[in-house]
């Protein structure tokens, strides 16, 4: 069971003795082995949707439940790759991957093993026993995906990894997410303000409005897929020419931009 | 001359240390050769380093100088290997647990501004005069910048690593052991770097009013039998011992950086 529940979802942040809205009355369910990506602008909230699963945040009211149980703090059956990677400087690859797998208490043999899997499903042989700052921005991205999947997480959080790299190892990386996904089916929670990102990838994607956050509409990008048949495509360019495709993304680029507008109008006498 | 920080060759950084040393030690002549100040007084740089050059060979106060260093240096490893073994690990601690932070660290801000050299006359009293007295008052030199360079360290590790490792599973001690120590290196060296020059100049301190053998001891039985070169033999002495484990701390710490791709 490892079923992600939004309910009734507020966050505020204190500052100046004042209270600020970050995230208001978010519902929302991922289910068992879905891919739900988040897009917004940035500042809407999205980033602390995803700490308040990994156990990092909290909500000021309301309840986030994994698998029925509610979050009280991290675990590694809720394994996040962050936007910066993370990894540890001062360990070697291996060591890195290994780290959690150390914290779990798995035998040396087995750890041994699952870091050789790993190492080979992401690419890394022969970079076993380099530092991080020896990799590019994708081998360390790399990295850190396989330390986050070697702990077979029931949910897998991840804020925004691609964004800290160039377009075409961007696209590698998506493409071989998709491949990871489809193989080793997840929970995924998966945070962007990229939106081909988020249609190429995703199940559903969940559009938020800017600051407070709220979910201004949910996209089942799934059943598309489906019916149009995007995973016989092998690359990426390929589905995102596609016309369904090209719909779907137009669709989320204008809600975002509505909003944007709507906002724009009513921030004139409000903000400040 | 024009060398500015940056373009500086080695050989010319080295020529002008070797410039500074050279002036000191002409002026230094030129005053001792002059007649103007008694020998007493200060002696010429050739007394001493004959009077340093005897000191290796024959016993002065009941041992050679090396003597006295051995025994010095012992004691310096015992107090800066207690403060660093004590002082890292309660730092980092105290970096984690803010409870623990708010009990020892009025007390630490207390007792801070305590010299070294005012633990003395406890120093001898709790643990005499032999190797616990003088390691007291070491202790107490070298105690502070351990502490609060692994505290500083701890608290200023990137939130992003220490989130990190808590999502993959690990708790208080493996985040303390495994994410705080290691991120914390450069600085917890740095500040061992402090620690050994401070307890290295409260050891011989110490030595000078409670001991019976090293380097402090030799200076003091020096003063008292009236032989000014014999306590600049043991001021060169604890320089040269001082500037070696200085540079032996920078050799480690540049170690780390490299390693870290710093």
């Amino acid at each position: 069971m490892s079923e992600i529940v939004f309910a009734n979802v507020s966050r505020a942040f204190r500052r100046d003795g004042r209270d600020f809205p970050a995230l208001e009355s978010i519902d929302l369910t991922v289910g068992e082995r879905e891919f739900v990506a988040i897009v917004g602008p940035s500042g809407c909230g999205k980033t602390t949707c995803l700490r308040m699963v990994a156990g990092l945040e909290f909500p000021t009211s309301g309840e986030v439940t994994v698998g029925g149980a509610a979050v009280r703090g991290p675990g590694p059956e809720r394994a996040v790759v962050f936007q910066q990677f993370a990894l540890f400087p001062w360990k070697s690859v291996a060591e890195n991957i290994e780290f959690g797998l150390k914290a779990k208490g798995v035998e040396a043999a087995a750890r041994r093993a699952t870091i050789a899997g790993f190492v080979e499903l992401m690419g890394l042989q022969g970079y076993e026993s380099a530092f991080p700052h020896q990799l590019s921005g994708g081998m360390q991205q790399r990295v850190a995906i396989a330390r986050a999947y070697a702990l077979d997480p029931a949910v897998l959080l991840m804020d925004e990894p691609f964004g800290a790299l160039d377009a075409q190892t961007r696209s590698v990386m998506q493409e071989e997410l998709v491949k990871l996904a489809r193989r080793n089916p997840r929970t995924v929670l998966f945070i962007t303000h990229a939106v081909e990102e988020a249609v190429y990838l995703a199940d559903r994607v969940v559009v938020m409005t800017r600051r407070p956050g709220r979910i201004r509409e949910i996209i089942d990008v799934g059943r598309v897929r489906r019916e149009e048949g995007w995973d016989r495509l092998e690359r990426i360019e390929e589905v995102m020419d596609q016309p369904s495709f090209v719909h779907l993304r137009t669709h989320i680029w204008k809600s975002l931009r509505e909003q944007q507008q709507t906002n724009g109008q009513s921030n004139q006498g409000g903000e400040q | 001359m024009a060398v500015s920080r940056t373009k500086a060759s080695r050989a010319q950084l080295f020529a002008l240390s070797a410039a500074g040393f050279a002036s000191l030690f002409a002026l230094w002549s030129a005053v001792a050769a002059s007649g103007w100040v008694a020998p007493q007084f200060l002696p010429p740089p050739w007394a001493v380093a004959e009077r340093f050059a005897f000191l290796l060979s024959h016993p002065f106060a009941g041992y050679t100088i090396e003597q006295h260093l051995v025994s010095s240096i012992g004691r310096f490893l015992m107090g800066f290997g207690l403060a660093a073994a004590i002082g890292v690990p309660l730092g980092l601690a105290m970096g984690w647990f803010r409870w623990l932070d708010e009990v020892v660290s009025p007390l630490f801000e207390a007792v801070r501004f305590v010299a070294p050299i005012a633990w003395v006359p406890f120093a001898a009293l709790w643990f005499g005069t032999g190797i616990g007295g003088p390691t007291l008052v070491i202790f107490m030199g070298a105690f502070p910048p351990a502490l609060v360079n692994s505290y500083r360290g701890a608290r200023f590790v990137e939130p992003r690593l220490i989130e990190a490792a808590q999502t993959l599973g690990a708790g208080s001690w493996r985040v303390i052991a495994q994410v705080l120590l290691p991120a914390s290196v450069p600085s917890i060296v740095a500040g061992l770097r402090i620690s050994a020059g401070l307890g290295w100049q409260s050891l011989v301190g110490a030595e000078l009013i409670v001991a019976s053998s090293g380097i402090g001891y030799l200076m003091v039985k020096g003063q008292s039998n009236m032989s000014s070169a014999i306590v600049m033999s043991g001021m060169i002495a604890i320089g040269i011992v001082g500037f070696a484990i200085d540079i032996a701390l920078r050799r480690v710490e540049a170690a780390i950086h490299a390693r870290r791709g710093l």
